[in-house]
């Protein structure tokens, strides 16, 4: 990370979530910050609520217990939603970091084509992707269990 | 290699291990009715069951995934927090204290997790 130079961050926490007219990937970008907060929440009190099995059945049972009803399983869900947009978009990033489909640097000669014309299908895969995997994992947590 | 560029390149591998470990976690715990992985929940029901859950903890090759899991996890959330806190430019010290603080939480839990997945395996 580039040290500051003096100047703060005027944004605030608009700079966190407004893209602006960057375009829909830096929407999705924005849902993966949201996403991502999401499940550190949730994994940081998963880690003390599933250590529990380390003190025996009962302890256990007391635990899930603590944690089971209506609004915890929705809760759930909504964790299992965004881990399915956070690892599926998580590649996307990576490929773009990686500089894997951002296209070739080409002349600019119109008509213009810019490395959106790469990103775009693979910012369409990734919403198809985790599509599947909402559908079913929704078929899971409410039609199966 | 700067060490924030360091911390962000293991903050792309930290996301590749947890790719697969968590992809297996979300498999066997919330898609175990239209993935069946057999020998996962062997005592049927549901996989937070206690037998399933006895059962998991006590195979080795989840003791050492849990392990690295938890790692790879809390590194990388909370890497990925103290990046977003400090796109607010906050003060020097201010930094060296949300580092601290995130560094101090993720050891601890990391211990609590840890101590967890040994002393369940021998049960």
């Amino acid at each position: 990370m580039l040290a500051s130079k003096g100047h703060p961050n005027r944004l605030g926490i608009w700079g966190w979530l407004g893209g602006g007219r960057w375009g829909a990937e830096r929407y999705l970008y924005t849902l993966h910050r949201l996403t991502g907060l999401g499940l550190l929440a949730y994994f940081l009190l998963h880690i003390l609520v599933t250590s529990s099995r380390a003190l025996g059945e009962a302890r256990w049972a007391q635990a899930m217990g603590a944690v089971s009803g209506p609004m915890f399983k929705v809760g759930e869900y909504l964790v299992f939603l965004a881990f399915a947009f956070h690892a599926v978009n998580g590649i996307r990033l990576g490929i773009i970091e990686l500089g894997f489909g951002v296209g070739r640097p080409i002349e600019p000669v119109y008509p213009y084509r810019t490395s959106l014309d790469v990103q775009r299908p693979i910012a369409i895969v990734v919403l198809v992707v985790a599509a599947v995997l909402v559908v079913m994992g929704t078929l899971n947590f409410w039609v199966l269990e | 290699m700067m060490r924030d560029q360091k911390l962000w390149t293991w903050h792309l591998a930290a996301g590749v291990v947890i790719l697969i470990l968590l992809g297996l976690h979300m498999t066997i715990m919330h898609l175990n009715g239209v993935i069946v992985l057999k020998g996962l929940n062997p005592a049927g029901g549901h996989p937070i069951d206690w037998g399933n859950v006895a059962s998991r903890a006590r195979n080795g090759f989840f003791m050492v995934t849990y392990v690295i899991l938890l790692g790879a996890a809390l590194f990388h959330g909370l890497y990925g927090l103290r990046t977003l806190l400090f796109e607010l430019d906050p003060a020097r010290w201010l930094k060296r204290a949300i580092s601290g603080l995130l560094l101090g939480g993720g050891v601890a839990l990391f211990v609590i997790g840890t101590w967890a997945a040994i002393v369940a395996r021998s049960m």
